[in-house]
């Protein structure tokens, strides 16, 4: 029997089975994706760098590994990929801690 | 790193990887044969549209052990056309309309009749493709004038370079192959290849270092041209993307790198019939050191002759014969039709 977790490598290939479900959502959906990725004022690769940066954010396992490899095909390298990462981290990190300024705000407002 | 052949694997045997290509994978689940995909597209029996390229390997021979080499090529391989062979070859051109002779290898400069070959293609007025290593240029003083050599001969150069980071490159095709092909490549502009309005045609060629298909040729065009200017000052016409075939040195790489059932399964589903319609041995014929006929260079590898109906050596070169021949089809075909096709011409739609 299939191993069940929450995560399953082979799921991202079923993704566009989404549309059986509700095939209008869907398919517009998967039309806009296929447009949003095409070259345009921004490259292939350099879309594919901002799609792996923001996998990382959201920390989608299914999206690390299509724009792992999606990097690799449109030319990217191992430095490229890994600065897109720290790009994700600073923002993620940078968002994190841009917050305790607010916190700041407060303590000093509830402090003598 | 050694061939295959050296080493005594296992798929130095062509009959094994031509058994592991059709084996079923960990679930028992077969791939859909690639004849019957070409069926689907009305393409089987898969025919000649009409010879325009003869390629030839003038051997095996290759100062270069590339992890991803189809031909198992390397130092210690021997196999060399002989000027004999090439005369045949010589003989077979001068009564065909082929307008245009591409040599392969190895490298084919190490062939010691190389030089002469090109020579004769020259003076039979059609034009000479060389799939040139660059390495070799700066290998050893003798083929420092290889760039003149060219230029004198109108040679198309058409050349491998993985990435334009040193990291990817050497990690496919050796250590400190980089930074020598880039020195090649300057030697090469310096003479006038790839300049603008020179008339000498310089071609780069990516192949993925890796298990995965390559990307759009334009994209990745623009950016080579971008990253090589920039930091190496280097010029070149266009970019080839070809698609690694599941054969020799590949195919080992992903068997043992665990890649090979999704490898074929990305194929599988990447096929384009277009690109099915416009693969290239529609319109190349393939002949090896040895002389025999082949539809392409990886049938050539895996031993995989032109269809018994069709003269099997050059030296009964019969244009007709070969024109009306079936193509032999195998799982590795897949490779030539994923995606935006692939042929030693680059993408084919
Ligand atoms: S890929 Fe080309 S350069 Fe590399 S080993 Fe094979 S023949 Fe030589
Ligand atoms: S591998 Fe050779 S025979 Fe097969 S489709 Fe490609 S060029 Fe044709």
């Amino acid at each position: 029997m299939e191993k069940s977790t929450y995560y399953n490598p082979a799921d991202l290939a079923k993704f566009g089975n989404i549309t059986e479900w509700q095939p209008e959502m869907g398919n517009k959906f998967f039309a806009y994706y296929a447009e949003v990725f095409k070259d345009g004022a921004l490259s292939e690769r350099e879309k594919s760098l901002i799609a792996l940066a923001v996998a990382h954010a959201v920390q989608c396992p299914y999206c690390i590994d299509a724009y792992t490899s999606d990097s690799l095909q449109k030319g990217a390298d191992e430095a490229q990929m890994m600065e897109a990462v720290h790009v994700a981290a600073a923002i993620k990190g940078g968002a994190a801690l841009v917050h305790g300024v607010q916190m700041m705000n407060k303590a000093k407002e509830l402090s003598m | 790193m050694k061939s295959l052949q050296a080493r005594h694997a296992l798929l130095a045997d062509t009959g094994y990887q031509l058994t592991v290509l059709s084996q079923a994978d960990a679930a028992g689940a077969h791939l859909p044969a690639f004849a019957h995909k070409l069926r689907e597209t009305g393409l089987l029996p898969l025919r000649p549209t009409s010879l325009r390229v003869m390629q030839i390997n003038v051997g095996k021979m290759c100062n270069q052990v590339c992890k991803h080499c189809h031909v198992d090529a390397g130092p210690d391989r021997t196999e060399i056309m002989t000027r004999e062979t090439m005369q045949q070859c010589l003989a077979a051109l001068a009564q065909s309309d082929i307008q245009v002779v591409d040599l392969t290898g190895g490298a084919p400069e190490m062939n010691p009749d190389f030089r002469w070959l090109v020579e004769q293609i020259s003076a039979l007025g059609r034009q000479t493709i060389v799939r040139c290593n660059l390495t070799i240029i700066v290998a050893n003083k003798k083929y420092h004038d290889l760039p003149e050599f060219f230029a004198k001969h109108r040679v198309q150069v058409v050349s491998s370079l993985p990435h334009f980071s040193a990291a990817r490159t050497d990690a496919q095709r050796g250590e400190g192959v980089f930074g020598r092909s880039i020195r090649a490549l300057q030697m090469l502009n310096e003479v006038g290849y790839g300049v603008e309005g020179s008339g000498l045609q310089l071609d780069l060629v990516f192949n993925p270092s890796g298990a995965f298909l390559p990307g759009n040729q334009a994209s990745l065009e623009r950016e080579f041209k971008q990253r090589l200017l920039r930091e190496h000052g280097i010029v070149f016409n266009n970019l080839l993307a070809i698609t690694n075939l599941p054969v020799s040195r590949f195919l080992e790489y992903l068997l043992e790198s665990g890649n090979y059932e999704s490898y074929m399964e990305k194929l599988v589903a990447a096929y384009n019939p277009t690109a099915a319609e416009n693969v290239m041995c529609r319109s190349t014929l393939s002949v090896s050191w040895d002389g025999l006929l082949y539809d392409c260079d990886f049938n050539q590898m895996l031993e995989l002759p032109v269809a018994a109906t069709a003269p099997q050596h050059i030296r009964d070169f019969d244009e007709a014969a070969l024109n009306a021949r079936a193509i032999v089809v195998n799982q590795h075909c897949f490779g030539c039709t994923a995606g935006a096709g692939s042929s030693c011409g680059g993408a084919t739609t």
